[in-house]
Parts: C-alpha cells; sequence; structure tokens
C-alpha cells in the first residue's frame, strides 16, 4: 500500500458529522474507513432500499440489499448487492458488467489495483478478478486466494461429482487446486491453506493424501514426506523454499520441503518469513494453554495462557509482534516483551516502515483508541480503526469517530505517553 | 338401536402411556426388531472390515492404544474392578432387558480389554463388533461415569475405540460422510459457502416481516458476541436462525455471525475419532470469532458442538480453555432474563418437562439455568425421574443418530427407558418437553413417534420466541 501520497500534515481535520446525516437514512450500519482515512462508509437504508455512503452521501444507485462493504488499499469502496434475483458487485457506486447467482469473499491486491471475489454461477463456482470470470467452474470452490499482485486467483474445488455419502469416492480424492480456473492434475481427499509465493508464480497447499495422511503440495506436486496433521504453509520470499508446520507423533513443528527444522510444540502455526528471508517465526504452544511465538525455533518467554495472534514480521525481522490474551484480557507482544497495559480488545499490530515501532487499535471500558509501542492516544473514541504510519514512520494516522464525528488525526509518534 | 349396541359392547380397556410403551416394546419384540439387531447392514462398517487384514488390525490397533493413550487409559483399565455398578446408569442395558453385554463394563469388555487381552490381534469380525459398540451402542454421555465408584471415564474408553476404528477405516458410512462434510466446508451438512450468508439474508427478510428493522449482522467487527450455529439451522430448521435473530435484536444486543467457513461449531469428526478434521474445524470456528474480534462466542441450542469447543477440540489444539469465552444459549439466555432484557408477554399456558442434553448437565451443570428459563416461560417445569445430572440419554447424541437410516430402529428402540420416562410424564398430563439440544429433539421426536407418546418438543428458543414482548415488531 503506498502511503506516499496521502497528506501527513501533522493535526486534525473533520470528515464527517454523521449526525448531520442521520436524518437522510432509515438506518447507518457499521462504519468502514478508507486505509487513508479521507473516506467514511456504511451501509445505509434509504426509504426500504440500500445503498452505501461516502462521508455521508449515497451511491447514486439503491439496490435490494447491499452488504459485505470493503474499501480496498486504494481507497475504493466495494459491496455486494442485489437486485431482482440477481447480484452485483459494486465499486465506488458502479457494478461490473456481468450479474451472479451470488458473489460474496471480497479480496484485495497488495496494492489494491486489482479486486477478487468469490463467484456462484448456476451453482457452479469460481472466481471473477476485476469482473473476468474464470472460464472454468466446479461443482464446489473453498479456501479462495489472491496473489499478492492481484493477478492469481487460487481455490480448493472439486472436480469430480459425487453422491450421497459416497464415502469411498470420497476418501479416493475429488478435490485438488485450481488456480485460475485451471485444475491441477492430482487430486486429494481434501486441499487447505492454498497461498501463492510474493510475485504470484507458484502455490503450496495442504493437501490430505487419503483420510490419514497429510502433507504439502507445490503447484501440484506433493511432498514425498507425510504426517498426521498439517497447517497452511508459507514461501521463504528469497529461497522459495516452502515452509510447513507438520504433526509427528502428536507433536508440531516446522518443515522445509518435507524435512523438519525446529523442535516439537504442542502446537505451531501461522509461520511468517521476514521479507529478507532471514528470519522465521511462527505462532506456538509450548504446553497445553502456554502460547507465544517462537523465532528460528526459540520461544519467547513472555506466554499467554488463552490465546496469541496476528503475528507481524517486520522487512529485516528485526521487529516481531503478536498480540497475547491471558484470562480475558489482550496485551501485545513485541520481540518478547508484553506491553505495560491490558485491554478488553486488541485489533492486529501494525509495523511502522522503519521497522521500529508497533502500534495498535484496543478497546478499554467501551472505548477505542490506538497505542505506540506500549503508550496509549491521549484521546479514545467511541469507534476507531487500525492506524497506519507514515513513510518517515514519524507519524501516525489516528481515524477515531467522537461524539458522532469522524476525525482524521495526524500524531506525531512522540505525542504518544 | 345405538343404546342397545352402547350397553352390549365392551368398553375398550383405556391404556395408560405407559402402558402403551410396554404394549409396543413387546410387539417389537414379537416382531423381531430386537434380533435384527444382530442383521444390521452398514456400507462403511461391512466393507471396511472387508477390508482388514491382520497386520492392519495389530499395527492400528497398537498404534493408537500404545502411541495415542498414556496415563490416563491405563489408569482406567487398572482401575475398574468389574464391579458393574456402572450397569444400571446406561439405557441401552436398561433398554435390551439388562443384557450385561449392553453395560457400560460389558462394552468396555467387548472393546478395549478384548484388544489389550490380545495384544491387538483382533479378528475382523471382533473388529465389527467393536465399531458397533462404540458408534451405536454407547453414547459417550458420561451417565455410567457418575455411578461409578472411581469415577472412570468410560466415555474416553469408549471414544479411543472409536479412534481406533476410524483408523482401521471402519466407520459407520452416514457418519463418515458428515465428518467427510466437516473436512471440506467445515460444517456438518455440506452447506456450500455461498449458502450460508444467502440463508441468514433470506432470514433477515423473513424477519423483516414482523421485525421491520430487524438486521442479522454479518461480519460486523467487535460486536460483543458471535453467534453459532450447527448446520442443521441453514439446512433444515432456518426458522430457528430467524428467531435468534429477532430475540437478540429486541433484547438489545450487540451481535453478529460470519460471513465465511467457521460459523458451524457442530462436530461429527470428533465423534468418529478423526481428531485431525476436529481440530482443523474448531481451529476455524475460533479464528474466525478472532478475527471479527468478539469477546464471547454464544452457541445455540445444541449439546454435542457444546462439548467439541468447549471441552475436547479446544485442547486437542492446545487451549486449556476456550480462547475465547463460550457461551451455551441456556445461559446466555438466563442472563438475558436477569438482567431484564427479555420481558414475557405471556406464559405457555401448560406445564412442562425438561430434558437436559449430557453435555451441557454433565459437561457443564447448566440444568438450573435450564429451568429458570424454562420455569419463567411456562406454567412450571415438572421434573422426570432421573433428571438433572443423572438424566437418560436421548440416545441420539455421541454421533448415533448421525449413523443414519441403518441404525434408526435399534438407537429408539435402545430407549425403551427414556420412552417409559417420558410416558409418566405424559400420564401426568404433560404434553411438552423443553430441551435445549438439536439432537435431543431428534432422537426425542423418534421416540416419540414410535410409542405414540403424542407429545410436543420444544427448544427454550422456541418458547422465548412466541412469547417474548417484541417492542420493535410490527402491529
Amino acid at each position: 500500500m503506498d502511503t506516499s501520497t496521502w497528506s501527513w500534515e501533522p493535526g486534525e481535520r473533520l470528515i464527517v458529522d454523521l449526525n448531520a446525516c442521520k436524518d437522510k437514512y432509515e438506518w447507518i450500519e457499521e462504519l468502514h474507513v478508507s486505509p487513508d482515512g479521507e473516506k467514511l462508509g456504511a451501509v445505509v437504508n434509504v426509504q426500504g432500499e440500500f445503498s452505501a455512503c461516502i462521508n455521508g452521501e449515497a451511491w447514486d444507485e439503491t439496490f435490494e440489499r447491499v452488504w459485505n462493504l470493503k474499501f480496498g488499499p486504494k481507497g475504493q469502496l466495494t459491496g455486494c448487492a442485489s437486485d431482482m434475483g440477481e447480484w452485483k458487485f459494486v465499486v465506488d457506486g458502479q457494478p461490473w458488467d456481468d450479474t451472479y447467482g451470488y458473489v460474496w469473499n471480497t479480496m484485495f491486491s497488495k496494492d489494491g489495483s486489482k479486486i477478487c471475489t468469490a463467484v456462484q454461477q448456476d451453482m457452479k463456482y469460481g472466481a471473477a478478478i476485476d469482473g473476468v470470470l474464470w472460464e472454468n467452474l466446479y461443482e464446489n470452490a473453498t479456501g479462495f486466494v489472491l496473489s499478492d499482485c492481484g493477478n492469481h486467483a487460487a481455490a480448493a474445488v472439486q472436480v469430480d461429482q459425487m453422491g450421497q455419502a459416497e464415502i469411498d469416492k470420497f476418501a479416493a480424492g475429488i478435490y485438488t487446486v485450481a488456480v485460475d480456473g485451471k485444475a491441477w492434475n492430482t487430486k486429494f481427499t481434501n486441499v487447505f491453506g492454498l497461498v501463492f509465493n510474493p510475485d504470484g508464480s507458484r502455490i503450496a497447499a495442504e493437501v490430505r493424501l487419503n483420510l490419514y495422511d497429510y502433507t504439502i503440495a507445490v503447484d501440484g506436486k506433493p511432498w514425498t514426506q507425510t504426517y498426521q496433521g498439517t497447517w497452511a504453509p508459507t514461501f521463504n520470499p528469497v529461497s522459495g523454499a516452502v515452509i510447513a508446520p507438520v504433526r509427528q507423533g502428536g507433536k508440531w513443528t516446522l518443515a522445509q520441503d518435507g524435512l523438519p527444522i525446529w523442535d516439537f510444540f504442542v502446537n505451531c502455526w501461522q509461520p511468517q518469513f521476514s521479507q529478507d528471508g532471514s528470519t522465521l517465526a511462527a505462532i506456538v504452544a509450548t504446553a497445553l494453554g502456554s502460547w507465544t511465538v517462537a523465532v528460528d525455533g526459540r520461544p519467547w518467554n513472555v506466554t499467554a495462557d488463552a490465546m496469541v495472534s496476528d503475528l507481524v514480521v517486520s522487512h529485516n525481522g528485526g521487529l516481531i509482534a503478536a498480540l497475547g490474551k491471558t484470562g480475558e484480557q489482550w496485551t501485545a507482544f513485541v520481540n518478547g516483551k508484553a506491553w505495560p497495559n491490558r485491554y478488553d480488545m486488541a485489533w492486529a499490530p501494525v509495523l511502522s516502515p522503519d521497522g521500529e515501532h508497533v502500534a495498535a487499535k484496543v478497546e478499554k471500558n467501551g472505548k477505542y483508541t490506538v497505542v505506540v509501542d506500549g503508550k496509549e492516544y491521549s484521546r479514545a473514541g467511541d469507534n476507531c480503526f487500525d492506524p497506519v504510519f507514515s513513510p518517515d514512520s514519524r507519524f501516525v494516522l489516528v481515524k477515531m469517530v467522537e461524539g458522532g464525528k469522524y476525525y482524521r488525526r495526524v500524531v506525531p509518534i512522540a505525542e504518544f505517553k | 338401536m345405538s343404546d342397545t349396541a352402547e350397553h352390549t359392547e365392551a368398553a375398550e380397556p383405556v391404556l395408560t402411556f405407559l402402558e402403551k410403551v410396554h404394549a409396543k416394546a413387546e410387539q417389537d419384540q414379537v416382531d423381531g426388531k430386537y434380533a435384527a439387531f444382530e442383521k444390521i447392514e452398514d456400507v462403511g462398517i461391512d466393507q471396511g472390515v472387508a477390508r482388514l487384514t491382520p497386520e492392519k488390525i495389530q499395527k492400528t490397533i497398537n498404534g493408537v492404544l500404545k502411541g495415542e493413550c498414556g496415563t490416563r487409559m491405563k489408569t482406567y483399565v487398572e482401575t475398574c474392578v468389574h464391579c458393574g455398578l456402572c450397569s444400571d446408569a446406561c439405557h441401552h442395558y436398561l433398554s435390551n432387558d439388562k443384557n450385561p453385554k449392553y453395560s457400560p463394563v460389558g462394552k468396555v469388555k467387548r472393546t478395549i480389554w478384548n484388544m489389550l487381552d490380545k495384544d491387538g490381534k483382533l479378528t475382523p469380525e471382533e473388529c465389527r463388533e467393536a465399531v458397533i459398540v462404540a458408534q451405536t451402542e454407547c453414547n459417550l454421555c458420561r451417565r455410567c461415569q457418575q455411578f461409578c465408584p472411581f469415577g472412570i471415564d468410560i466415555a474416553y474408553m469408549i471414544s479411543t475405540v472409536r479412534r481406533i476404528s476410524f483408523k482401521l477405516g471402519i466407520t459407520p458410512q452416514y457418519i463418515q460422510d458428515t465428518a467427510n462434510s466437516h473436512s471440506v466446508t467445515m460444517n456438518q451438512m455440506w452447506v456450500k459457502d455461498d449458502e450460508w450468508p444467502d440463508t441468514l439474508q433470506w432470514q433477515e427478510d423473513e424477519g423483516r416481516d414482523e421485525i421491520p428493522r430487524l438486521r442479522i449482522p454479518v461480519d460486523k467487527e467487535g460486536a460483543d458476541f458471535m453467534y453459532s450455529v450447527i448446520a442443521p439451522e441453514p439446512k433444515f430448521r432456518t426458522h430457528l436462525i430467524n428467531q435468534a435473530a429477532v430475540i437478540f435484536d429486541q433484547a438489545g444486543c450487540d451481535w453478529t455471525m460470519p460471513q465465511l467457513p467457521g460459523w458451524d461449531n457442530s462436530d461429527m469428526a470428533m465423534f468418529t475419532g478423526d481428531f485431525e478434521t476436529m481440530g482443523r474445524v474448531k481451529k476455524m470456528h475460533y479464528e474466525v470469532a478472532q478475527k471479527l474480534r468478539v469477546k464471547k462466542i454464544v452457541m445455540g441450542e445444541c449439546g454435542h458442538a457444546f462439548r467439541s469447543v468447549y471441552d475436547v477440540g479446544n485442547r486437542w489444539l492446545g487451549w486449556r480453555m476456550p480462547p475465547i469465552e463460550m457461551v451455551h444459549s441456556i445461559e446466555f439466555f438466563a442472563q438475558l432474563f436477569r438482567e431484564g432484557r427479555i420481558k414475557l408477554k405471556d406464559k405457555y399456558p401448560e406445564q412442562v418437562t425438561f430434558h437436559d442434553p449430557c453435555n451441557t448437565v454433565r459437561g457443564r451443570g447448566l440444568h438450573e439455568d435450564g429451568r429458570y428459563v424454562a420455569n419463567l416461560l411456562t406454567q412450571g417445569v415438572v421434573e422426570m425421574s432421573p433428571s438433572k445430572l443423572y438424566n437418560y440419554c436421548c440416545n441420539a447424541g455421541g454421533g448415533v443418530i448421525n449413523c443414519g437410516p441403518p441404525w434408526k430402529t435399534k438407537r429408539v428402540l435402545s430407549n425403551k427407558i427414556k420412552a417409559e420416562q417420558l410416558a409418566r410424564m405424559k400420564d401426568r398430563g404433560i404434553n411438552t418437553i423443553v430441551s435445549p439440544c438439536h439432537n435431543c429433539h431428534g432422537g426425542l421426536e423418534d421416540i416419540i413417534h414410535h410409542y405414540g407418546l403424542e407429545m410436543e418438543l420444544k427448544f427454550l428458543g422456541d418458547l422465548i420466541y412466541e412469547l417474548m414482548e417484541k417492542p420493535g415488531a410490527v402491529e
């Protein structure tokens, strides 16, 4: 996401006063904010019909229903809309040319230039990128993914028909991976956890070879080793090696191209490389109810008894953060240390471009604010949205709703105390 | 003429419902329905058994017993003194003329002990018997554990037999198909990804006929709770989603349901012993809730799913407790009433009885909350005997009903004791059973029908929806 063109002038701007537009609509649904904080969007009920509004102004067209509203990285507001029994995908008020039996699960390329959705057409399933539907559609498709560049979409697809309770046929394998609508030649009992490599030229997935044996397949070719279980793999962005959590003897480790590379844990998932490929981190349980992050195989000392989630790794691996929940309270774990305060809820940590700072949206006592490096912003609102760092890492964009008014604030990091 | 006929014909004897149950059971014996238990065929079991080899049997059994079972199994096996006090706890035993082979200890003898005694060297026929015992003659209801002087969890031992059966490839066809559905769609009824939000939307439309401003908020990030259900709700019992939406809306709840898979909390993979699929399904359930940043998950009126999300599936993954607070509808409804968020415009005009789901009562002790809610809604709860922690299972739970049509008659006849219990209620003038569990409804419906009990079944949500004040409703 290119943030260099955004306004980073320090200070506050009132974007929209929702109190002033309430009377225009029967109701206003959940609020969404564009990444640059310039637009506030919501589904609105206009005299029994539905539309979406941006900064209080509704799209020209209304529909029988609008749902799944999302802002893309470039600030485009998208939604799924139904009319006369057909479904449309709408971008900034303009429907794509085709209509569908159903459309859902919006995905954006990393820079926001491509938009992908899952589509059902005449009870067959596939994906559409910028409104161009796969040529081949399938009996069923699950686990859709879009490559970072947005040029390729993939899903686990059912390639053979199956009658009711045909368990032998199921076990023999009727599922595979389809990339841009083209299915691999090999069929599997199940396919899960699809992931593209960074440039979208390769794809890996968990595959179940029968009811008992799991492994990883890369571009259609399964590893020779099999396991009791697997979780979603990842690519080393530099070497191209594929890493995946695998289960052997009831415990979990990471395997690279089939071979274990870490010690075993009670669980291990969501492996993530730094962009330079130098550092590998994953969420691990070192014992029942003891969760943390392991970096290059070594678990941090800080643990959470409930869960750890939302692992993020900086470009060079120098900054690693995740959320930790102990009891009913959340905090962030950063490079093995917990932030000092606890929150009723926390959102995914955001890293600064220079790899020095961590920010997160949090909730405490029904109010929402932003925390940077463990220090809270001076104000808390009725709602706020994920923070964004400026390109030079000196400022934080705080998007906050207070008293029905939505403010965009650019706040120097030094103001978080 | 008519006067004469009335005086000359003998009056039909009026049978009590209990007598009707006994008469029906006698007729079932005469018709050979009990004897037919031995001849039931199941493609999943029979074709699987035909593929077994001595090497595979021994390797698989010992692989599970020695590789996956630790101190817990050893302790149970060595502690049991074969006293048989568990026998009278089991509805299968009580419903089958106290045949010892149906007693809990008898079922362990026919499975785990046999495997241990023979070092895993069972014949294919013995494997067939083991899976039939584990999947169709035990509901994992844990009633026997209440009566065991040592508290041995026989359900755990029978679960292990299911795990072995799964690894042997001899799981009954229909429940295996359900587990297959979990592995593909992450729900138990092959509901496709689009069918789920589509169903929520048409239920929302239906609901707006009554409550014009009703919403089923999908993917509402930061809501207080995510509501999760089992797949039969979008598949067959869609009105339950509508009812829940109306209840939450009118009680002023801040709630959501997810767009993508993870919405189904049920788990037949747990009951086939396919723990890897169980773990995957539970992981997705909690991850989808975490992505929505909800503080808790409220789940619909289901028993077995509660066991999976609260006890078994979460722990298999390494979570000691549910990583996100998990609240059963029984507790949640009780909380809404206690907080005054549901007000009633009316009461159900009759007394009712309350059937406790094994997994919410013996799994978490929710019997008093259930009665608190049911008493508020009705003219009062009349207790069955036994009840609460000691209630008899419906014989549908534990995945038994999911073994499908081949096993239906055996399932119904093997719960004659429940039919007698219900008949005693019916003879006292109780016509309605409240039970907050889908499987219990399925099992009890079949029993009511087979024995002619003419009773009605209700979820708590059915009654709340029917009886609550709805300020947002159109006149």
